[in-house]
């Protein structure tokens, strides 16, 4: 959400400045092994599940996901990707673009889904993106696994997987990038 | 974007993010549910004067599945019989309540002249010769899905340029985008005047056929024939048709027909030849929807800063060559 929040709202093309180191990629790659761990401990091994990453900042972190999960288990687990801009709630409040296209290439019936994002923040992407399923099938159950949890939820909607919770002000902004975890804020 | 009246409202870079923003409504059409709910609680009225189907039906289709509501307004049903003129007719159906207008009507200028009319978007959906810009965003899709990029590619246009609205955007989007196009028609149905236009003009279609990466076949209109401006129907299909024998030139060069329907089978199109593989028409339809999804998503629900923003940039995020 950081990610995509970054880009489209003011100020328009500013420079994130980078504060606070959270997580190295290294953290960031055993947070995600853990992660693993508790999705194969939740679900009593891997039967049904499909992991999608939310376009576009949770992409890469269900690809990290989905190798740590197929070496753990020895599975071929399916993977696939969503954008949720066409579902959000603010569209027509502000710039509201897809980044990238949806690639959901089998059927969520019956499945259990792993939501992948890097930052929970509002809510409202998870809220969009549990819309955006129901389009796609009915799935037995939907958990949610963030890198992130920043709080500030305006939504009933909690994560069932967490790379770490980070307590942050609400003008803060979070960056998940090839550098780890950084906190910092928007300048011009 | 306020509004859609023209091509030139769009500009190359435009052009390229309404098509960029089609392929993400190519993929919600393809799903089993092909509706997403963007433009929930707005109303997209089709205001149709002169007869349509493809297109009513294309903007009907496109808005529905963003979740607008639709209406559709034609003008053999309505008080423009009983004398009403467009403007109170436009005022009338914008106090209902809507948020776009999707126009055609056969005088050219009518759609800029509602749209200063009116605070609802105006969507240009085919003006007298003047303008069709739909039509060219979904000519410009084809294209790129069959040939990757317009980008140096040689385009023929062949038939009644003079009356075509269709024409007169496709050259202009076709240009923007980087194309070189060939004007092929008798003089009689080219303009009166060619000054401006970007293209060069040949009376020989067995030789552009030669040269070219596109072919693309207007409708021969045959209401013109009463205005005598080609000896006959036969002859003109002898000329510039697509025949047999032009059609086996065009498939072993891999030349890309096209054609904004409705065909006239036998006329500038061999019945024969419409259905080969090289023959794009039925992806030009089908391409219709998702291009007019974007153009409803951007004038609608983008917002307005959507154009200047220009494209976003991806950025890498966690390396995926981390750990795997």
């Amino acid at each position: 959400m950081a990610e995509r929040e970054r880009r489209i709202t003011p100020p328009y093309g500013g420079v994130f400045h980078a504060r606070t180191q959270v997580m190295s990629p290294d953290d960031i790659h055993r947070a995600v092994w853990r992660m693993a761990h508790e999705i194969i401990e939740r679900n009593h091994g891997l039967d049904q599940v499909v992991i999608i990453g939310l376009q576009t900042g949770g992409v890469g972190l269900a690809g990290l996901l989905v190798d740590d999960l197929n070496q753990i288990e020895q599975v071929e687990l399916p993977l696939g990707t969503l954008d949720v801009a066409f579902y959000r709630d603010d569209i027509g409040l502000r710039p509201v673009l897809p980044e990238a296209v949806t690639d959901i290439p089998f059927d969520l019936a019956g499945k259990i889904v792993v939501l992948v994002d890097d930052v929970l923040f509002t809510g409202r992407t998870i809220r969009a993106a549990l819309d955006a399923l129901t389009d796609f099938g009915r799935p037995r159950s939907v958990q949610l696994a963030v890198m992130i949890d920043r709080g500030h939820r305006e939504l009933p909607i909690r994560p069932d997987y967490v790379g770490k919770n980070l307590p942050t002000r609400r003008d803060e902004v979070v960056d998940v990038g090839p550098e780890g975890v950084q906190l910092g804020e928007m300048r011009k | 974007m306020r509004h859609l009246l023209s091509v030139d409202d769009l500009g190359a870079d435009g052009i390229d993010e309404v098509l960029r923003l089609t392929d993400s409504f190519v993929e919600v059409s393809a799903r089993a549910i092909p509706k997403v709910p963007a433009l929930r609680g707005k109303t997209v009225v089709s205001l149709f004067f002169e007869d349509s189907t493809r297109t009513r039906l294309s903007f009907d289709t496109a808005a529905r599945r963003l979740g607008a509501d639709t209406m559709t307004f034609s003008a053999g049903s309505s008080s423009l019989k009983k004398g009403e003129s467009i403007r109170d007719t436009v005022q009338t159906i914008e106090a209902m309540g809507v948020d776009a207008l999707v126009v055609r009507h056969a005088s050219s200028g009518v759609p800029d002249q509602i749209a200063r009319w009116s605070s609802a978007a105006v969507i240009n959906a085919g003006d007298g010769w003047h303008q069709h810009p739909t039509q060219a965003l979904l000519d410009c899709y084809t294209i790129r899905q069959r040939l990757g990029s317009l980008e140096g590619r040689r385009i023929a246009i062949v038939g009644d340029v003079k009356h075509s609205r269709v024409a007169r955007s496709d050259v202009t989007a076709f240009t923007l985008l980087g194309a070189d196009v060939t004007l092929v028609a008798p003089p009689t149905l080219l303009p009166p005047s060619l000054e401006g236009w970007p293209v060069r003009v040949s009376h020989d279609l067995d030789a552009v056929i030669d040269e070219v990466d596109v072919v693309y076949l207007l409708r021969m209109q045959r209401e013109r024939m009463s205005e005598a401006l080609v000896p006959s129907l036969r002859e003109y299909t002898a000329w510039y048709g697509l025949t047999p024998v032009r059609a086996d030139v065009a498939e072993a060069r891999g030349v890309v027909i096209m054609h904004p329907g409705p065909m006239n089978r036998g006329v500038e199109i061999a019945a024969e030849v419409a259905d080969r593989p090289n023959v794009a028409v039925i992806d030009q339809v089908r391409n219709g929807v998702p291009v007019r999804m974007a153009v409803l998503f951007l004038i609608l629900g983008a917002g307005s800063e959507a154009f200047s923003a220009g494209p976003v940039e991806s950025e890498p995020l966690v390396a995926a060559g981390g750990q795997a």
